[in-house]
């Protein structure tokens, strides 16, 4: 009941940031200097200004800001996110399509890191102060200051040009039609791409891991443990993951945002068809600003979603906070 | 050599990294036009001791290059952090000190930029202002400075209770007047230390944007543009033209952020009395 009810409150909060976030973001697609009718028509020389006047007209240009972001946010509300102009599509058929093939990377590269992450953070407890631990966290906070487009391109360099083991990017291989595509060929296109982007947050990870489990190693219930004669280790798989299991995975639900400004370096890098790749398309291919702010409001919700995942997870699995709610 | 401790040790780490620091500025700025010379004669060649960076498809020198871009690349870093902590520092005072509402107003504000994922805020901003130098600048200084102004925040609401400051309100001291003589001084080396340290960021998110197109015009030598242009030679086996200039990146970032923790390490009195 007051899990329900504080989760509630957590969507309603969610639902005010995504429409200031609308706000917001058509504010500033508003000062863009980007004109939509020269947009529409390109550089079309047998447009007259009359007609340049009649689209104007047609689409509300001539209407007061504010009277313009109302019709597009009820239009938006009403499942209408408007047309790309980069795709010549449906800008939701568009989020839609590309979201479906970044996930696949995304989500690959969300379990890999966390996998990795908690794994090397639980060795460098067991190690701790000792010369392994000591080296890989010098290793991982490099890591932390490495870009993801960087290790991308040395991931290419070395993989794909040097080695040859991986194909140079997409999805699939040229030139195969679609139902052709074998499960393995797409996993050999995914693997670099995945790898590239999970090196953005397993670092990071590792050190928080490895943090919280310090705190556990140095409590009183650990220190009783090894008194009654537990090793390292078993306190480890009794204490320890338990404790800093949850932790981990919040931080990795709340990666979100990082995931996804990663995966438009990772996409870009690997001409992976995704909704990165679509972001930077929809930004430099002439600015195509419906499809642009319908990836803005898709994001803030995907964010949402994996704060909001988070949430739940933390209520449901960890009883002190929902004593916390109680108060 | 007794009086060699700890804190001298810092001391003189922060002073090397500061040395090599402006002096890759200075290169950067410094280094004769002629330096970025094509020649066609020399294009890709693989690292040597007369181009250690190898050349490119013009035949440039990429060592000489990439200095420039670096330099360039601490240029911005500069500009747009020192903005941004300078916004941080206002609107967390502000938050802190200022009555409840606008405290709340300030913390909502900051989750509505934190739902957007950075990048993709950096490039509508970018868009917005016309993209080029300016929209980059503007948009980085406008949106690093949100942990910052919670770190600040933080910093001032626990000495805005502390007794000294009730003692001199009670004395009938302005608002300004404590602000200005206890909880400035207080946040200061922390605010330094968060401005140091934004300082990497705001440079991989300058490079970063600038090699997804929205950043730096291409004719300037940033090391996003020299990365988003060599991407297109791997295929060729020309592997250098990616590694050296995103490696030196590193390092310089690397660099900066062992500034600042060291710079930190120095501030904390603890750290400073051993």
């Amino acid at each position: 009941m007051k899990t329900t009810k504080s989760i509630g409150i957590y969507i309603l909060r969610g639902i005010t940031l995504l429409i200031a976030v609308a706000i917001f973001s058509f504010a500033l697609a508003q000062i863009s200097p980007v004109d939509p009718v020269r947009q529409y028509i390109q550089a079309n020389p047998g447009v007259s200004a009359e007609n340049v006047e009649a689209m104007k007209e047609y689409w509300g240009l001539n209407d007061s800001p504010v009277e313009r972001f109302f019709k597009w946010f009820s239009a938006v509300l009403h499942g209408d996110w408007g047309y790309s102009t980069t795709f010549r599509q449906p800008v939701l058929q568009v989020i839609g399509i590309r979201f479906k093939t970044s996930l696949a990377l995304m989500m690959t590269a969300w379990t890999f890191s966390g996998v990795l992450g908690f794994a090397i953070g639980c060795i460098m407890a067991l190690f701790r102060d000792r010369l392994f631990d000591r080296i890989v966290k010098r290793i991982c906070l490099v890591m932390c200051s490495v870009p993801t487009f960087w290790i991308g391109l040395v991931f290419l360099a070395v993989f794909s040009a040097i080695l040859g083991w991986f194909p140079f990017g997409l999805a699939v291989p040229a030139g195969v039609p679609a139902e052709a595509v074998t499960l393995g060929q797409r996993i050999h296109h995914l693997i670099l791409p995945a790898l590239t982007l999970s090196f953005l947050s397993f670092a990071n990870l590792a050190l928080h891991t490895r943090e919280k489990l310090l705190e556990v190693y140095d409590s009183d219930y650990a220190l009783f443990a090894k008194a009654r004669g537990d090793s390292d280790l078993k306190i480890l798989f009794k204490h320890g993951i338990r404790n800093s299991l949850l932790p981990a995975i919040t931080m990795q639900f709340g990666s979100f945002g990082e995931l996804f400004g990663g995966s438009m370096f990772a996409e870009n890098i690997f001409s992976y068809p995704g909704l990165g790749a679509a972001t930077s398309a929809a930004g430099t291919g002439g600015t195509d600003i419906p499809l642009f702010l319908g990836i803005v409001l898709f994001t803030s919700i995907f964010i949402f979603t994996g704060n909001l995942m988070a949430n739940i997870l933390y209520q449901v699995v960890d009883p002190q906070t929902r004593e916390g709610v109680k108060k | 050599m007794k009086n060699i401790n700890r804190r001298m040790i810092s001391i003189i780490i922060a002073s090397v990294i500061l040395v090599t620091i402006v002096s890759i500025y200075f290169a950067g700025t410094l280094f004769p036009e002629s330096a970025l010379r094509a020649d066609f004669s020399q294009k890709f060649l693989s690292p040597s001791f007369e181009h250690p960076f190898g050349t490119d498809y013009l035949g440039r020198d990429m060592f000489a290059r990439t200095i420039k871009g670096l330099s360039l690349s601490l240029t911005v870093g500069a500009i747009a952090s020192v903005v941004s902590s300078l916004i941080a520092l206002i609107i967390g005072v502000t938050a802190a000190l200022g009555k409840g509402w606008i405290d709340h107003a300030i913390n909502w504000f900051i989750d509505v930029f934190m739902s957007v994922p950075h990048t993709v805020l950096l490039i509508l901003i970018s868009i917005a202002l016309n993209q080029g130098a300016t929209g980059l600048l503007i948009g980085i200084a406008l949106t690093h400075w949100t942990s910052l102004a919670r770190l600040v925040r933080a910093e001032v609401l626990q000495v805005r209770d502390q007794q000294f400051v009730l003692a001199a309100r009670r004395f009938g001291k302005s608002p300004f007047w404590v602000a200005r003589k206890h909880i400035l001084p207080h946040v200061l080396p922390q605010f330094f230390v968060g401005l140091i340290l934004m300082f990497p960021h705001a440079i991989m998110h300058e490079s970063g944007l600038t090699f997804l197109g929205f950043g730096m015009p291409p004719e300037q030598p940033a090391i996003g543009i020299i990365l988003s242009e060599s991407m297109r030679y791997i295929s060729a086996g020309a592997w250098w033209l990616v590694f050296f200039p995103g490696l030196a990146l590193v390092v310089l970032v690397i660099l900066i952020e062992t500034f600042g923790t060291t710079v930190r390490h120095l501030f904390e009195p603890r750290q400073a009395q051993l």
